[in-house]
């Protein structure tokens, strides 16, 4: 019965869509209706096959179909997402690779955005549902909640990737930084975050647990503030239903503003908070041992979420911005230097009593170090919101460098070192295939950070530096195509380290790959959800 | 996969939940992580206290120590504007002429003029001022307007063909395109390369000065030697603004060009100092006259 209002529901949208190209005012408007179309009449088919047959799904057993997806899909948005990242480092290096019969969609200008929002949204996306759907569902010992709302989820949030990265190249964007998607891919994030979170609460009520564990309220942290972040800094009237174009409600520097909370604040609980879920649950099982100390986790937390959404005026000190506003922001930022530093504390001391495991295990040692970049960026971050600091730092490649210790560094590697607990045990191996490709990948990705966070602190500094030098007179010393000139060693640099980086995250493709092809099979694996006490 | 955590001997006590097999030591919170936290609040609150900080219904708390960001611009500004008053008024009063004669005014406008240059003009004429194609390079000898100081002064006073300064330099090639046949403009072109250079085909240059004579000569001279009064283009050097190939010249022709510069004296965009400044400048380049 259901089936036949999901074939009427699909008719009418690719209906609906195919009239929506026809009428369309813009290339991107035209393609996403074309898409849409597409997906929604292949849906259509797929229904009306199925329709009529019944299939059991035991609903004792974790629902792991859908992860399994989640890994295949994060590691294939990383190495998209990580070569979009080589190649536009090298268009800055070499603005030929501008190609003039690329012009208006291969540029640098468009590809930027296409290489952010694959790696945080993509790559970054993918991993946490991949990971929250798994720690869920093993720490409340409950299948996830919905039925098929989960899939759901993760299909609908892949053709939100689609429908971003293809709108960025044909130039539909809001031109709002990691919010760049137009507002009909907006509305279409707001229905699948909310399922996301439907999926997730409903998981965690009918959890068999006493109680909550700690990743689960940062998992739940995240889901929730970026939901609201989202809605309300994608407030658009769009210009005509048949375009993508739209307007913006804020303006001016209240615009700004509530778009630099947003934008930092998908550094905080995007970028921070769901992956500090991730590292909450994969150290201690990786490690074997309990964690450190769970007061420490329960004041970090909420210390965390409530400082963090204060502090994104620091992107906006020395602008139209008033001058309170940036106190506050750069105030809060620097109280958050130990709350953020609590979630390193407690991942790293887990491993006390298993320090031996870094010399043994690479995916332990990969787990370490990722916690030591979080560390070492979230302590960047509070001095780079001083005042001072920042009137050297800010609008230069230092920026740039501290995004990318975070995200290579944290972001990365705690997501490699899941994906390597998470395909053996999804795919029923005793092991991985080869410890000494993870070996590889470490050292490859360390080296080839290293290598992009050092580079851009050099020429973040110099460029600084440049932009200030006056002569005798006070007048300035420099132009600004003089610092471009002068960063060019350095920008190749950057990119020699973004691709050592992808060949590990290519190695790391080939060893999964292999697992599951050819690893011993576990036996007598559990997939029952049982209770732990 | 409800591995339990591993434990030793001595470890402490964990808070008795277990999730997964992963479990919670009740270890109190790191004494030095608890103390710089409280540290951080402290000093917070003091800061809030001297800067401004706390909003309230219609502005915020100014801060005890009376900072302000805008208030520290006005002041650097002030300061360097009263420091530099007395050498600036030195420098709108002179001769433009006399300039490069005093050594202390000459080494102030051309730093200064420098500045003026990376900041306003390096976009078109780039940063070591060699120009591009429609973008005059500075460094020549070749000037369509004139290379003296006082030259100089007027184009970067007034600007080229702009909408904005009544007394922006003007003139206008027409489009011959729509005067002359299509032979003719081939013709003339082969006549205009062979000034410089070789034509593409030479039985036509013959042709071409007839043409040339009847249309070119008033503006570009018959010779070929441009009018700087004009901003008619010296024709006979190998020195192109848009281009010396056959193509190029035949766009010129076709369609004329209508090469555009600000003015900047236009809402004071730069001061009479800074206009000064930046004359001696590009005058000192290499191709001053």
């Amino acid at each position: 019965m259901v089936n036949y209002f999901k074939l009427i529901a699909l008719g009418l949208i690719t209906f609906f869509a195919m009239i929506a190209a026809n009428y369309a005012r813009d290339l991107a408007y035209m393609v996403h209706a074309l898409i849409i179309t597409g997906v929604s009449f292949g849906l259509f088919i797929w229904v009306l096959r199925g329709t009529g047959t019944k299939t059991v799904i035991a609903q004792d057993e974790y629902m792991d179909d859908v992860i399994r997806y989640g890994v295949i899909a994060t590691a294939f948005w990383g190495v998209v997402g990580f070569l979009a990242g080589v190649f536009i480092a090298f268009q800055l290096a070499f603005p030929v690779l501008n190609f003039d019969w690329a012009q208006g969609y291969l540029n640098f200008g468009r590809l930027r955005p296409l290489h952010t929002s694959a790696v945080i949204f993509a790559f970054g996306g993918n991993a946490l549902l991949a990971t929250s759907f798994y720690v869920v569902q093993r720490t409340s010992a409950a299948r996830l909640w919905g039925g098929n709302l989960a899939w759901f989820v993760f299909w609908g949030y892949q053709l939100f990737i689609v429908l971003a990265a293809t709108g960025y190249v044909l130039g539909g964007t809001q031109s709002k930084e990691y919010a760049e998607p137009e507002w009909y891919v907006d509305l279409w994030l707001t229905v699948v975050w909310v399922c996301y979170l439907a999926v997730y609460l409903g998981t965690i009520i009918k959890r068999k647990e006493p109680h909550i564990y700690v990743a689960n309220w940062f998992f739940l942290a995240f889901i929730v503030t970026v939901a609201m972040l989202h809605v309300i800094n994608n407030l658009t009237i769009p210009v005509s239903i048949f375009g993508s174009k739209s307007v913006i409600v804020w303006a001016g520097v209240q615009d700004a503003m509530v778009q630099w909370w947003y934008g930092h604040n998908a550094v905080g609980f995007f970028l921070t908070a769901g992956f500090l879920g991730m590292m909450y649950y994969f150290i201690p099982k990786q490690a074997e041992r309990p964690v450190f100390s769970y007061k420490l986790s329960i004041i970090h937390f909420w210390a965390l979420i409530f400082l963090y959404i204060w502090a994104g005026p620091h992107h906006l000190h020395y602008t139209a911005l008033p001058d309170w506003a940036s106190t506050l922001g750069m105030v809060f930022s620097i109280i958050l230097w130990m709350p953020s530093w609590g979630g390193m504390i407690n991942g790293l001391m887990t491993l006390s009593g298993a320090w031996d495991k870094l010399r043994t295990d690479p995916v332990i040692r990969m787990m370490v170090i990722s916690v030591g970049f979080y560390g070492m960026s979230t302590f960047e971050g509070p001095m780079m919101s001083i005042r001072a600091v920042n009137s050297l730092s800010h609008y230069t490649d230092w920026t740039i460098g501290h995004v990318h210790s975070g995200a290579l560094g944290w972001n990365g590697m705690i997501t490699f070192g899941a994906l390597y607990y998470l395909v053996p045990a999804l795919w029923k191996r005793d092991r991985l295939y080869s410890l000494s490709l993870v070996s590889w990948h470490f050292w490859l990705a360390t080296i080839g950070i290293v290598l992009y966070a050092a580079s851009m602190w050099v020429t973040g500094i110099m460029e600084g530096l440049m932009w200030r030098e006056v002569d005798a007179n006070g007048f300035l010393v420099n132009s600004f195509a003089d610092t471009v000139a002068a960063k060019f060693p350095m920008y190749v640099v950057r990119g020699l380290g973004g691709v050592m980086f992808l060949a590990g995250a290519l190695i790391m493709c080939y060893n999964l790959w292999m697992t599951v092809r050819k690893a011993p099979a576990k036996e007598a694996s559990l997939s029952v959800a049982v209770p732990a006490e | 996969m409800t591995n339990k955590s591993k434990k030793f001997e001595g470890d402490p006590n964990t808070t008795g939940h277990s999730w997964d097999g992963i479990e919670e030591f009740d270890n109190p919170m790191p004494r030095w992580w608890l103390w710089v936290f409280y540290a951080t609040i402290i000093w917070g609150v003091g800061y809030t206290i001297a800067y401004p900080a706390w909003p309230g219904v219609s502005s915020a708390t100014a801060g005890l120590v009376g900072w302000s960001s805008r208030a520290d611009v006005v002041e650097e500004i002030q300061i360097a504007e009263e420091r530099l008053a007395p050498i600036n008024a030195k420098l709108e009063a002179a001769e433009l002429t006399q300039i490069a004669a005093d050594e202390e005014l000459n080494s102030y406008a051309t730093s200064a003029g420098a500045a003026v240059f990376k900041t306003f003009c390096a976009q078109c004429h780039g940063s070591g001022a060699a120009g591009g194609v429609g973008y005059p390079n500075l460094l020549d000898n070749d000037w369509l307007w004139g290379g003296d100081i006082e030259n100089i002064y007027l184009t970067v006073k007034h600007g080229i063909r702009n909408e904005e300064d009544d007394d922006a330099r003007y003139s206008e090639m027409p489009a011959f395109g729509e005067l002359l046949e299509k032979e003719e403009i081939e013709q003339v072109v082969n006549y205009v390369m062979s000034l410089s250079g070789d034509p593409v085909d030479a039985s036509l240059v013959d042709a071409g000065a007839v043409v040339y004579e009847d249309n070119c000569s008033a503006c570009h001279m018959e010779n070929g030697t441009g009018d700087r009064e004009q901003g008619a283009p010296n024709l006979v050097d190998a020195l192109w603004l848009y281009g010396g190939d056959y193509a190029s010249i035949k766009e010129t022709v076709t369609y004329s060009r209508y090469g555009v510069m600000p003015s900047w004296s236009y809402r004071d965009r730069l001061s009479e100092a800074q206009i000064r400044a930046v004359s001696s400048y590009v005058h000192q380049l290499g191709g001053g006259e």
